[in-house]
């Protein structure tokens, strides 16, 4: 009993002293801070900063080469948490997201039937997929199975639906998309991008001078998702319910329901679910960057005063407007105030749009 | 000479020491996901095991027995093949590191391996000389690395195959591995 005691007491303390020679004699210089930043990232290994996985992101940040905010996986929490162990200032990121541009579906003609592998990837590879429409989304969830947060399931149509709660903007949906139908975008780059003839959209969306995704908020009306709808309107357009009354709908002239009996009634659904937000007292938030430090002032409050306000605001500024009238709204409530628009309407409206609004980012 | 090669084929695949005795089947499920983490799980078993092997023979031959304190085997081995690969690491951080990039994040996950222990065991209780214990080990090494490489390469298939709902993730890799171990008995009474 004894001697088994002396002989693990010795080969322990042997052990020992050659670690701690080894730990010596082999030691590598590495900054503490990297494992301090390591712990605060999620360590999902997404890959979606750009580096090879969590610790890689961890040396780059501690090394200077990337800002804390480069997690999108961890959110803000995270980002603040890698930036305190840096001693750095947070600047707020505006969040990416995945952004379905496809609206087709099950409803794109078939090429030819296709019973290979379920994956979209192995599909496009056969005469780019097998929809007549070349750069429709092809439905065999490529996206969805490879999400490493489970933000993506397949609907009903065969399109994919996102969860933009549990979306993190990491880009795999991107990247594993063969026909490019999945975007990762932030907000304000969707604001800012104007319509390319090349752009994968319908004919309504491709004419209408404010680029309003028509097709999307159509669907949703048709679903009864009216503030959804509401939203994607505003996305491009923060007058509905004027243009609701008074737009000369170019779209409706293209629209392609026309070949068969007559277009959809694009603007009067505008016109209902405008005066739907209206009646309902609400006034739905659009997403607004977060503050980029920098103010605007704005001469004129009229439509395009405001136009000009709401969307600088939505890409972070500060915005502040002044007009000689004791209201805003300029020619909107003058010119058009007898003619389509309903007084009560419009004061309504203007609520929404006040520079205290604007400011506070709730329009 | 022959007495090895029967050796090498009993390791690799008769007495596989993951699919025929069922020893390190923890990094069988969790490092088989890419081809590339099980290539670097294998090589990574192959270096320590070898190694360990070898140690704990040396320690049972000429401390153990000479000092007839067989019965502390296990806990010595444990002692030994902790220290080693702690030992192992620090050493390859600083005077080898690609090799530390390659394998770095398999060497903590091996300490605690429970192939790497059971063939030091088997080692020492079948008597096996030193030229014995070395071919023991490496070729045990291999075979596990060929469980792995197969099971990964099983798996990335599986990836774009359509699988029950019911079956995926976790259930169909065990079936997999069953099926596997059905496979390898078939090799039973070769050697």
């Amino acid at each position: 009993m004894v001697d088994a005691f002396i002989f693990l007491l010795i080969l322990g303390a042997i052990s020992a002293a050659i670690l701690g020679f080894a730990a010596r004699a082999f030691y590598v210089y590495e900054d503490p801070k990297i494992a301090l930043v390591e712990e605060c990232l999620p360590g999902a290994n997404c890959g979606g900063c750009g580096y090879a996985g969590c610790s890689a992101c961890a040396a780059a940040i501690v090394a200077g080469k990337a800002s804390p905010s480069v997690c999108v996986a961890g959110g803000p929490s995270v980002i603040q948490a890698a930036a305190a162990v840096m001693g750095l200032k947070v600047e707020a990121a505006e969040p990416k997201l995945a952004f379905l541009t496809c609206a087709g579906g099950t409803r794109a003609e078939t090429k030819y039937n296709y019973l290979g592998t379920e994956d979209c990837r192995a599909l496009a590879m056969l005469y780019r997929g097998d929809k007549k429409c070349e750069v429709a989304c092809l439905g065999r969830g490529t996206c969805a199975k490879n999400c490493p947060f489970g933000a993506i399931t397949m609907g009903k149509n065969n399109l994919p639906i996102i969860d933009l709660d549990l979306c993190t903007g990491c880009g795999t949906c991107e990247t594993v998309c063969p026909t490019g139908t999945i975007k990762v975008q932030r907000g304000s780059e969707r604001t800012l991008h104007f319509s390319m003839i090349d752009d994968r959209l319908a004919p309504c969306q491709q004419t209408c001078p404010a680029q309003i995704d028509i097709p999307r908020y159509i669907d949703h009306i048709k679903h009864g998702r009216y503030e959804e709808a509401v939203l994607t309107i505003k996305e491009k357009n923060p007058f509905l319910l004027t243009c609701g009354r008074v737009c000369p709908h170019p779209c409706e002239e293209v629209c392609r329901r026309a070949l068969g009996d007559e277009p959809v009634s694009i603007n009067q659904l505008k016109r209902f679910v405008a005066d739907y937000e209206m009646n309902t007292g609400g006034h739905f938030p659009v997403s607004v960057a977060p503050d980029n430090g920098h103010k605007v002032a704005i001469i004129g409050g009229g439509p395009g005063g405001l136009s000009c306000a709401y969307f600088l605001r939505r890409l972070g500024y500060s915005v502040t407007l002044f007009d000689m009238q004791p209201k805003l709204g300029g020619m909107l409530t003058t010119a058009y105030l007898n003619t389509a628009s309903p007084k009560r309407s419009l004061t309504g409206r203007f609520k929404g749009y006040s520079t205290s609004a604007l400011m506070q980012g709730s329009i | 000479m022959s007495d090895y090669l029967l050796m090498a084929v009993s390791a690799i695949f008769v007495n596989n020491i993951l699919l025929a005795q069922y020893l390190g089947n923890c990094p069988f499920v969790g490092t088989t996901k890419k081809m590339d983490t099980a290539v670097g799980m294998a090589g990574g078993v192959l270096f320590v095991l070898v190694l360990a092997g070898l140690i704990t023979w040396i320690f049972d031959a000429y401390l153990l027995r000479s000092f007839d304190l067989v019965y502390l085997r296990t806990i010595v081995f444990i002692l030994v093949i902790a220290a080693l690969v702690q030992f192992v690491e620090t050493f390859l951080k600083k005077m080898v590191p690609p090799l530390y990039k390659g394998l770095g994040i398999f060497l903590p996950l091996i300490t605690t391996n429970c192939a790497i222990f059971g063939v030091c065991i088997i080692n020492v209780r079948k008597d096996f000389n030193f030229m014995e214990t070395l071919v023991f080990s490496v070729t045990s090494a291999v075979g596990f690395g060929l469980a792995l490489v197969i099971m990964a390469g099983l798996r990335e298939r599986m990836a774009t195959a359509r699988i029950p709902k019911i079956l995926e993730g976790t259930a169909i890799t065990m079936i997999t591995a069953g099926f596997m171990a059905l496979a390898f008995f078939g090799f039973m009474g070769m050697a």
